[in-house]
C-alpha cells in the first residue's frame, strides 16, 4: 500500500463547462476549422478502418469565396442548388412566422431551426420515395424540401379543425407516412432504435428501402442511442443514423453528453460503424455526405453515422431565453457561418443569384407563407375559430373502441 | 388435438402465427438458436430461418424499439422480454411509443406487436424472476394486457395477440409453463397432461382478447382471478367447501365488465385475487369496478388477496406467495360479514 500522501488528497469532481458564458466575449478565431475540399472522400464500400479519421474533421465544400472544392464537390447541380437555397428560405420564412404565431398566442408553442436548415433540406434530396425518417423535431426541412403542404404543416400547429393529428399532439410534432416522416415523439431517442427496426424490417423484406434516425448531440447520451448503434451494428441495418450537433441541449452545451469523447461521430467506431463529421451550413456538404451515406445503406454494406456540425442560432424552443445561459454574440461569430448565405453566395458566384433576386424571393416566399397562414387561420387557431371535435378525444387509442372507453365517452357527453 | 405444456402450446401459436403470415417475426435474447431459456421459441429459427427469429442484444429498450420500427414498416413483431422484471428499461418504448404511436400519429402508423414475458413467482426467483407488473400496463391507456392460465388459452390468446392490430403485453405466468400450480407449493403438481385444458388443437385457433371465462360455476362468493391464481382460487374453493364462482379474467386491458357485473350480481359477494403487490394493484381497480357496478348486489365488502407490498423474497417466498391459505380465509371472511 502507497503512503504517497497526493493519494490521500480529497476527490474533486469534473462538471465540464462550456467556453463562454453570458457576459463573455465569445471568440473562435483559434478553434480549428479543416479549409473546405481538404478531407478525402472513400469510397462507400472501401473498409471503414481506412477512414476513422473523418469521424474527427469536417468534412467541407463550400470555401469562403463560395466555391464548391474538393471531393465532395460536384455532386450538386445547378438546379438542385436553386432549390436548396429556395427551400432553406421557405423554412426559414415559416419558422419566422410561427414564431411570431406562438407569441401572439395563436399556438402554445414553437421550435424553429434557424441556422440548422441546410440539414435536413439537403438530406431529404438523398432519398427517394418510400425511404423513412425518423426524426426529431428540429427537422421540418425534410417535410418542407420534401413538398408536404405548409398549410397542413400550420393546421397541426394550431390544432385547429383540420389538423390532420386532430389536435392530439404537442404543435410541431408532425407526422406523415406519405412523406417519410415517422411520427415525432417527444420523449427524447426513442426514435433512434425505431429506425433501426425499420431498416431491419426493410432487410428482413428484401425490399430496397433504407431508413434514417435523427437524434441531437444532447440525446445521445440517452441509453436508447447507444441501443440504436448496438443494432445497427449487430443487423448490418441499412440505416443513416444522423447526430444534428447544434452545440446546446436546450441549456446544456454539447460537452455534458460528449464527456471526454473526441466527437459525437466517434461514438460510431466502438460499435464498428463508419462515421463522417460534416458542416452542416454547408448544402454541398451536407448533400454529399448523405448521398453517400444513404448509398452505402442502399448496397447493403451497413448503417452509418453522420455527425452534422452546426449552431442553434434559436432558443431551444418558446419555452427559453437562450440570453440566460450563453452570450447573445454567440452565434454571429459560429464559424462556420449562415447556411443560407453561404449557398446564396454560391450561387451568385455562379451567375445564377444576385442580390436582387434574393430580395425579390425572400418577399415571395413571405407572401406564400403569409397565405398559407390565413389559409390555415380561416380553419382556427389553438384558442379560437374551428376546433378538432372532443369527441375525437375517444378515437384511435385502439383500432377499435374498447367498451370502457366508450362509457367514459359517454360520461363526458360528447 | 395434442397434449401440450403450456411452453408447447405458446410455441405452438408462434409456429401457427409465423406460418400463416410471413409478416409475423419473433426475436428476443436467447430466442434464436437456443429457443429462449424457458423453450418457448425452440425450433423456431430452424423451422423459419434467421430472418424470422434470432437473437437480440441484451437491450429491451432496442429489443420493443426495433420492433416498433418494424411494426411501422409493416412487419408483425413478437418479442419475448427474458422475464417481465426486465422490461423497465422498455417501459418508455411501451408506454411513449408502442401504446402512443396510432393515437399521436392519427392512424399514419400503428404499433401491431405482441411483447411476450414469463411473469410471476414461485420458482425461487428472488426480486428479479418473480414480479408481476401487470398493474405498470393495464395503467396505459392504448395497450392491451392479456394473462393466460392454461395451454389452450395462452395458444389461442396469443394468435389474437399477433393479429391483434394493437401493443399486446402478453404476460406468461411462469409457475404454470409446466402444470396448473395450485399454490401447493409442498405436493406434487400435476401435469398438464392430465389436465382437460393441456389439450390444445395443433392448428390455428384464436381466443378472443377482452372476454373473460367462468371457470367454475358457484353460487355463493365470486372470485375474479387471472393466471395463477386461478388455480390456487380452485384449492381454495375446493378445500373451504364454499361454492365460488372464478372468473377467470384472461384478458386484464380491454376488460369483460360484463362478465363480472352478471357474477356478481348472482353471487352477491366478490374475493379478488393476484399475486402481484396489493397497493395500487390491479385488483383495487377490479374492487372499484365491482363497486361501481354492484355495489346494491353486494352482501359484504369486496376483499382482496394480493402479494404483499414487500420486494418478492427469496427464502420467504411461500410466506409471500398468495396461496390457497390466504385465499380461503378471504372467502370465510366475505361469506361470514353479513
Amino acid at each position: 500500500m502507497t503512503t504517497d500522501p497526493a493519494h490521500t488528497s480529497p476527490l474533486s469532481l469534473t462538471v465540464p463547462e462550456p467556453e463562454f458564458r453570458p457576459g463573455d466575449k465569445p471568440d473562435y478565431s483559434t478553434t480549428p476549422i479543416p479549409r473546405a475540399g481538404t478531407v478525402r472522400r472513400p469510397e462507400v464500400d472501401e473498409d471503414p478502418e481506412q477512414f476513422r479519421e473523418l469521424a474527427y474533421t469536417i468534412i467541407r465544400v463550400l470555401n469562403r469565396k463560395g466555391e464548391a472544392v474538393g471531393p465532395w464537390a460536384g455532386l450538386v447541380d445547378d438546379e438542385m442548388a436553386l432549390t436548396g437555397l429556395k427551400d432553406m428560405m421557405k423554412v426559414r420564412a415559416f419558422d419566422a412566422r410561427m414564431l411570431m404565431a406562438q407569441r401572439q398566442g395563436k399556438t402554445s408553442f414553437y421550435m424553429q431551426c434557424l441556422g440548422e436548415e441546410a440539414i435536413a433540406c439537403a438530406f431529404e434530396k438523398a432519398l427517394r420515395p418510400g425511404d423513412m425518417n425518423f426524426p426529431t423535431y428540429r427537422q421540418q426541412g425534410l417535410l418542407i424540401s420534401g413538398g408536404y403542404p405548409i398549410v397542413d404543416m400550420m393546421n397541426q400547429i394550431y390544432s385547429n379543425e383540420r389538423d390532420p393529428l386532430n389536435g392530439r399532439q404537442l404543435p410541431i410534432m408532425y407526422s406523415s407516412k406519405e412523406h417519410g416522416f415517422f411520427s415525432i415523439s417527444g420523449n427524447l431517442g426513442t426514435q433512434y432504435p425505431q429506425a433501426v427496426g425499420w431498416a431491419m424490417a426493410s432487410a428482413i423484406s428484401g425490399d430496397t428501402k433504407v431508413a434514417a434516425g435523427w437524434i441531437g448531440d444532447g440525446s445521445t447520451a440517452e441509453s436508447d442511442f447507444h441501443a440504436a448503434l448496438v443494432f445497427a451494428s449487430t443487423y448490418k441495418a441499412p440505416v443513416v443514423l444522423n447526430i444534428v450537433n447544434n452545440q446546446w441541449a436546450i441549456s446544456t452545451f454539447q460537452g455534458i453528453a460528449k464527456g471526454g469523447s473526441g466527437t459525437f461521430a466517434a461514438r460510431g467506431h466502438g460499435f464498428g460503424i463508419p462515421a463522417l463529421r460534416v458542416d452542416g451550413n454547408d448544402y454541398l456538404a451536407v448533400y454529399a455526405v448523405a448521398k453517400w451515406a444513404v448509398e452505402r445503406a442502399r448496397r447493403n454494406l451497413g448503417p452509418t453515422v453522420v455527425e452534422y456540425v452546426t449552431y442553434r442560432v434559436g432558443g431551444h424552443s418558446t419555452s427559453d431565453d437562450p440570453a440566460a445561459y450563453r452570450p447573445k454574440e454567440e452565434s454571429d461569430v459560429w464559424p462556420l457561418g449562415d447556411p443560407i448565405e453561404r449557398l446564396k453566395n454560391y450561387l451568385v458566384g455562379r451567375g445564377l443569384w444576385s442580390e436582387d433576386r434574393h430580395t425579390q424571393y425572400k418577399a415571395e416566399v413571405e407572401a406564400e407563407i403569409l397565405a398559407a397562414q390565413k389559409e390555415a387561420e380561416e380553419h382556427g387557431t389553438l384558442h379560437a375559430g374551428g376546433k378538432p371535435s372532443v369527441r375525437d378525444m375517444f378515437e384511435g387509442v385502439y383500432k377499435e373502441m374498447p367498451p370502457h372507453l366508450r362509457r367514459q365517452r359517454q360520461r363526458a357527453g360528447v | 388435438m395434442a397434449r401440450m405444456t403450456m411452453i408447447e402450446s405458446i410455441r405452438s401459436a408462434m409456429h401457427v402465427a409465423m406460418d400463416r403470415d410471413e409478416k409475423v417475426v419473433v426475436f428476443g435474447e436467447d430466442v434464436g438458436y437456443f429457443g429462449g431459456v424457458f423453450r418457448c421459441t425452440q425450433g423456431l429459427q430452424q423451422t423459419f430461418g434467421k430472418n424470422r427469429c434470432f437473437d437480440a442484444p441484451i437491450n429491451e429498450s432496442g429489443i420493443v424499439g426495433a420492433a416498433i420500427g418494424m411494426a411501422a414498416y409493416g412487419l408483425r413483431p413478437c418479442v419475448e422480454i427474458q422475464f417481465a422484471d426486465y422490461v423497465y428499461p422498455a417501459y418508455d418504448q411501451i408506454v411513449s411509443e408502442a401504446a402512443r404511436l396510432r393515437y399521436r400519429s392519427n392512424g399514419d402508423f400503428t404499433a401491431p406487436i405482441t411483447i411476450r414475458m414469463p411473469t410471476g413467482g414461485g420458482i425461487f426467483g428472488g426480486q428479479t424472476h418473480s414480479q408481476s407488473p401487470e398493474a405498470l400496463f393495464t395503467h396505459v391507456s392504448g395497450l392491451k394486457v392479456v394473462v393466460p392460465s392454461n395451454p389452450r388459452d395462452a395458444k389461442g390468446l396469443l394468435i389474437a395477440a399477433i393479429e391483434d392490430d394493437d401493443p399486446v403485453i402478453f404476460l406468461e405466468p411462469k409457475r404454470l409453463y409446466n402444470g396448473p400450480f395450485d399454490g401447493h407449493h409442498d405436493k406434487p403438481v400435476t401435469p398438464w397432461s392430465k389436465h382437460e385444458l393441456g389439450e390444445v388443437d395443433e392448428g390455428h385457433f384464436t381466443v378472443p382478447l377482452g372476454k373473460a371465462v367462468t371457470r367454475r360455476e358457484g353460487s355463493q362468493v365470486t372470485i375474479l382471478a387471472y393466471g395463477t391464481m386461478v388455480h390456487v382460487a380452485e384449492a381454495a374453493v375446493a378445500e373451504t367447501g364454499i361454492d365460488g364462482e372464478i372468473v377467470d379474467l384472461r384478458t386484464l386491458l380491454p376488460l369483460d365488465l360484463d362478465a363480472i357485473v352478471a357474477s356478481v350480481r348472482k353471487t352477491g359477494r366478490c374475493v379478488v385475487v393476484h399475486e402481484a403487490t396489493l397497493t395500487s394493484g390491479y385488483g383495487a381497480e377490479l374492487a372499484a369496478l365491482v363497486q361501481e357496478h354492484c355495489f346494491y348486489s353486494l352482501e359484504a365488502p369486496v376483499q382482496r388477496v394480493a402479494g404483499w407490498d414487500t420486494p418478492y423474497p427469496h427464502a420467504q417466498e411461500w410466506d409471500y406467495f398468495p396461496g390457497p391459505r390466504r385465499v380461503a380465509e378471504a372467502l370465510t371472511t366475505v361469506m361470514e360479514d353479513v
